[in-house]
């Protein structure tokens, strides 16, 4: 299946990419972070050692637990700091 | 984009926006407003500019599930959030949270509560320019412990 994944913020700029499309068969966020973390150390210390690494499945937080779909867009983001 | 929640790069009119808010309702009693705006200055730095970046989509998304929550939990004639994006200098007007109800408690409490769940849950971010080079504001623990109050 494929995923839509957004990078935002500082993870944008760790891993200089905003978006991508991947055909992956990760069930969960967790087993899709696993996968981009396998890609060297930048993606591994930005992703997978990062305590405060936040995510959303389709606009909605998410946890790693959380399972994916066909199509479904999944982001990564730092805590948020509007307001 | 729900007309009482904006996401915008344009500057906004507290005035116009409060009439707005009001207009032709003769059940409100009660108008709080919450303005939020760039300081110049940031743990100890000079902020020369400030730059907001969002997830368009989700932020829209979380900011009417706020104010959705806020209708549940109090009772609220109107409200209305604006919460701006891109370069913004010092003394710029960032956010705008407004809340109208018949007496002034449900107001001032909702006010609270929606300014208190945007920070620590629409997907915005600072990045600012300071004298040593740019960066992303850090999130505050007071922010999560303001927000988790209204969770008691």
């Amino acid at each position: 299946m494929n995923v839509n994944i957004l990078y935002f913020a500082s993870l944008r700029e760790q891993l200089g990419t905003a978006q991508e499309t991947l055909t992956t068969e990760a069930a969960t966020v967790g087993a899709l972070l696993e996968e981009l973390c396998s890609r060297g150390p930048q993606w591994q210390q930005a992703l997978c050692d990062n305590p405060h690494l936040q995510m959303a499945v389709d606009q909605t937080v998410a946890h790693r637990d959380t399972s994916l779909r066909d199509g479904a867009e999944v982001a990564f983001f730092p805590p948020v700091t509007g307001g | 984009m729900s007309e009482w929640v904006r996401v915008q790069t344009e500057d906004f009119d507290l005035s116009t926006e409060v009439a707005r808010l009001r207009a032709g309702r003769a059940d409100i009693g009660a108008v709080v407003t919450f303005v939020g705006t760039v300081r110049d200055i940031n743990q100890g730095d000079t902020v020369a500019t400030l730059e907001l970046e969002h997830y368009p989509g989700m932020t829209e998304k979380a900011l009417n599930e706020i104010r959705d929550e806020a209708h549940r939990r109090w009772h609220l004639e109107n409200s209305l959030i604006i919460h701006r994006v891109g370069p913004l200098q010092p003394q710029d007007q960032i956010v705008l949270v407004a809340t109208a109800s018949r007496h002034r408690q449900d107001a001032f409490e909702a006010a609270q509560f929606i300014m208190d769940y945007l920070k620590t849950r629409a997907p915005f971010w600072k990045k600012e320019q300071t004298p040593d080079g740019p960066r992303w504001v850090d999130a505050r623990d007071s922010d999560r412990a303001a927000a988790e109050r209204w969770s008691q």
